[in-house]
């Protein structure tokens, strides 16, 4: 008897999420939630259509783009881009290795690491283009503003970063420099600097690599750079010079992300 | 005197031999020069004036922004729903077109190494090198403005995003047993369900929450361009100087981004 | 019945692996393979369900030829042949009933195995060979949560559900400990005598050959250098086959079996996290 049950045994594939009421609040919430999504985005479909010929305008722009009409312009531009993103890195990175380090729980006393946390809070919380309306406002327009956007945008991510990493040290490493009686920035210096220190440059220049991307278009919001030129050139309606200005930060990025990963490997 | 004699030939110790010493000072001499030359030709873009009047402007604003509108937060509702919308919406559909994107982008997957991998390799640089708010005033310029602008606008910037971080997890499959699934005899797409998407499910999982997570971030301010969500309000509550509703909104942002940074946290944990 | 004419391999890379390689092997032979690494042992298996492609050669399993099959046909052959791995190679994070299950793959449609719908049939089969190696407990486990030799157990036993003609065996016990390696090596052997079934095994550890099988092909160089029976294995023979040694003690047994080293801990890698962190 026993030995037949044994076999049929059936066999279905256990469900991924065990508890089964989980399992159909999360299916039923997506639906609704879904549902509820797409009944109140409006679309207007008729501007759509009216807008499609406009796009295939664009699309042939790019064959082939307008380099020539705009030139001074897109050089000036891409020149102010490269500046701000070279000038916003090292100092964006200068000032967040005093966050980092007050923001990491186990070598900060608690009321610097609360400060410090939320310096990065802040700058975190607020996408680069918010900043950088603030900072117009403040600075002027110009690519000083774009330049202090991207510094504190740097700061955000990379003391972060740096945070984590100490916080993940090897605390034995860090002890036995401390134990020969070294002071706390030869502490510093010999405990925590070697341990932290290659995956920091590598991330350095990767956050080089985001800040081109971003300094792009920090100018649309009066930032300087490149940003102002392509927004101008949409207004308008220049789309082959549009088209050239996209083929360039395309290009520009590709070069920057592929020398930064080569960087990289050779520093580490 | 008669130690002294015997130490004479003394071991010096440096860090790094001599070539090396130099390669380091030469890279921050270089380093050096071209952040102070980048500086300056910054600086002279800039009326120092401004910038030195900034403090006494960024307390004047502030005082300006204290207490914030508490009332109007009624109206913030709807282009908060439509901001969670349209990172929502543009992650779902930049998913579905990133997966066979990343399908043919991964060496080990891809129909030919030749012809379809450089394409999907561009179309990945591509969708990477523009940010969002570019895509979003493309968009509004073609499709009109509104949240449909600012959908599409997410789902193609985070095409590349997500397409890229997957077809690398693909790339690291362990490749031992994609060949335990094909020597039973499975065809080629049952080689791949069972033998290559239950190894990457989690890094996929793990990347779309992410980017879901980012994309709520982006969507804050598409608006500014006139592609909807709450930075379409922002824009005119600082255009019209209404900067005790600029605050609010700024808190509301804040809050969302947190939020969703908690949840994506959560998602991810859970998944790992 | 096996039988390889002429088989021959040259890799891309110019290397030639195996230089015309003759073996037949009878229905329910137990055959060991050994030989230094690089000898072509791995080779040898990957040719006969073509995970690699025979630069020249016949390969022939009861009378049908294998190589230039279409690759319907090759997914058909290739469930005549069970393949049993040196890393176990199990899908780690499909659950253990689903790792045996997909040793019917090549008897299901697509959409049946996407559904995890198989037929009562091969449910049952399933669950008759997991009892026979002892897991029928861990049916619903995930693969990742297996010792090392409870995985290669799951994988005897999605080799043996296709119901195979032919079982290929890729170092099976490289990553056990020597207790684990000999209980698994016997599993084989027994079950391939219960099913009257002929096995290709490749193995580095000679002695666990001269332990389990009933013929020794040594392999050197992508060249047969000994074919017999394991007793005929002296240490000229070995030095032949692997270089100068001393043979002796290899050759008599040794019983100081060491305790199973059984838990493995799953470890993330860094770059798993490194790119859940969206950095990489």
């Amino acid at each position: 008897m026993r030995n037949l049950a044994v076999e049929h045994r059936r066999w279905k594939k256990p469900p991924a999420i065990k508890r089964a009421w989980l399992r159909w609040t999360l299916i039923v919430g997506a639906a609704v939630y879904l549902s509820l999504a797409l009944g109140t985005t409006h679309v207007n479909w008729a501007r759509v259509w009216e807008g499609l010929p406009r796009g295939i305008q664009f699309i042939t722009a790019f064959l082939p783009p307008d380099f020539t009409s705009r030139w001074t312009e897109i050089v000036e531009g891409i020149a102010e881009t490269l500046w701000m993103t070279v000038a916003a890195t090292v100092v964006g990175i200068a000032l967040s290795v005093p966050v980092g380090i007050g923001a990491a729980r186990n070598i900060a006393p608690l009321p610097v690491y609360y400060f410090c946390r939320s310096i990065l809070a802040v700058s975190r919380s607020f996408q680069e283009i918010i900043l950088a309306i603030f900072f117009v406002k403040l600075f002027g327009f110009g690519p000083f503003a774009g330049f202090v956007t991207l510094s504190f945008a740097t700061i955000g991510f990379y003391g972060k970063l740096l945070a984590e990493d100490i916080e993940d040290m090897d605390v034995s490493q860090a002890e036995a420099v401390r134990a020969t009686g070294a002071g706390w920035l030869q502490w510093l210096n010999y405990g925590v600097q070697p341990q932290v220190m290659p995956r920091m440059i590598g991330l350095g220049l990767y956050r080089l690599d985001i800040n081109f991307r971003e300094s792009a278009v920090v100018g649309i919001v009066g930032g300087g750079g490149i940003g102002a030129t392509l927004n101008t050139s949409f207004d308008r309606y220049e789309f082959d010079s549009a088209a050239a200005i996209i083929l360039i930060i395309i290009a520009i990025v590709m070069a920057v992300e592929y020398s930064s990963g080569y960087l990289r490997r050779w520093v580490q | 005197m008669m130690s002294d004699a015997i130490v004479t030939p003394k071991k010096v110790w440096q860090r790094r031999d001599r070539k090396t010493q130099l390669a380091v000072w030469l890279a921050w001499l270089f380093g050096t020069a071209v952040f102070v030359y980048c500086f300056q030709l910054i600086s002279e873009r800039t009326i120092w004036a401004f910038v030195l009047d900034a403090p006494a402007q960024a307390a004047d604003l502030g005082s300006r922004m204290v207490p914030p509108a508490w009332g109007y937060i009624h109206y913030l509702w709807w282009p908060i729903w439509d901001t969670l919308n349209i990172a929502t919406l543009g992650t779902i559909i930049s998913i579905v077109i990133a997966v066979p994107i990343a399908y043919c982008a991964a060496r080990n997957t891809t129909p030919s190494v030749a012809f379809v991998r450089p394409v999907a390799l561009f179309i990945i640089v591509a969708s990477r090198s523009i940010n969002s708010l570019i895509w979003a005033l493309m968009l509004v310029t073609i499709v009109g403005p509104g949240v449909f602008a600012g959908i599409i606008a997410i789902g193609l910037r985070s095409i590349g995003f997500v397409a890229k971080l997957l077809y690398e997890a693909i790339e690291e499959i362990d490749e031992s047993q994609v060949e335990a699934v094909r020597s039973t005899g499975a065809s080629a797409a049952q080689t791949t369900v069972y033998g290559i998407v239950p190894q990457v499910m989690p890094a996929f999982a793990g990347i779309s929450v992410f980017r879901w997570d980012i994309n709520i971030r982006e969507s804050t301010v598409l608006g500014l361009v006139g592609a909807g969500g709450i930075g379409l309000e922002l824009n005119a509550a600082i255009t019209q100087l209404y900067w005790t509703q600029v605050s609010l909104m700024l808190l509301v942002i804040i809050a969302t981004v947190i939020l969703s940074e908690w949840v994506s946290a959560k998602v991810r944990h859970a998944i790992i | 019945m096996l039988r390889i004419k002429g088989l021959t391999k040259r890799y891309r890379t110019g290397d030639l692996a195996l230089k015309s390689i003759d073996i037949d092997v009878p229905d329910g032979q137990v055959m060991a393979l050994i030989g230094p690494s690089g000898a072509g042992k791995s080779t040898v298996i990957r040719c006969i369900n073509r995970l690699v492609e025979p630069t020249a050669g016949t390969i022939t399993l009861n009378d049908t030829e294998i190589v230039g099959l279409s690759s319907g046909n090759l997914r058909r052959m290739r469930r005549r042949m069970g393949m049993i791995f040196q890393e176990y190679a199990l899908v780690e994070r499909l659950s253990v009933m689903e790792n045996v299950l997909s040793g019917r793959l090549g008897y299901v449609g697509f959409w049946q195995s996407w559904a995890r719908k198989f037929p009562q049939s091969d449910i049952d089969e399933a669950f008759r060979l997991l009892a026979r190696v002892g897991l029928d407990h861990m049916a619903d486990k995930r693969a990742d949560e297996l010792s090392g030799g409870q995985r290669q157990r799951v994988g005897i036993c999605r080799a043996l559900i296709q119901n195979p003609e032919l079982l290929l065996v890729d170092e099976p016990t490289a990553s056990l400990d020597p207790k684990t390696s000999r209980q698994i090596m016997r599993l084989i052997k027994e079950l391939c005598g219960e099913r009257k079934l002929a096995a290709i095994i490749n193995i580095h550890d000679v002695m666990l050959a001269q332990m389990f099988a009933e013929r020794i092909v040594g392999l050197k160089l992508g060249e047969i250098v000994y074919d017999g029976p394991p007793d005929k294995l002296t240490p000229a023979v070995l030095t032949q086959i692997y270089g100068e040694e001393d043979w002796a003690s290899t050759i008599r047994k040794a019983d100081d079996d060491a305790e199973p080293v059984d838990d493995i801990a799953p470890v993330m890698p860094s770059i798993e996290r490194d790119r859940l962190a969206g950095l990489t």
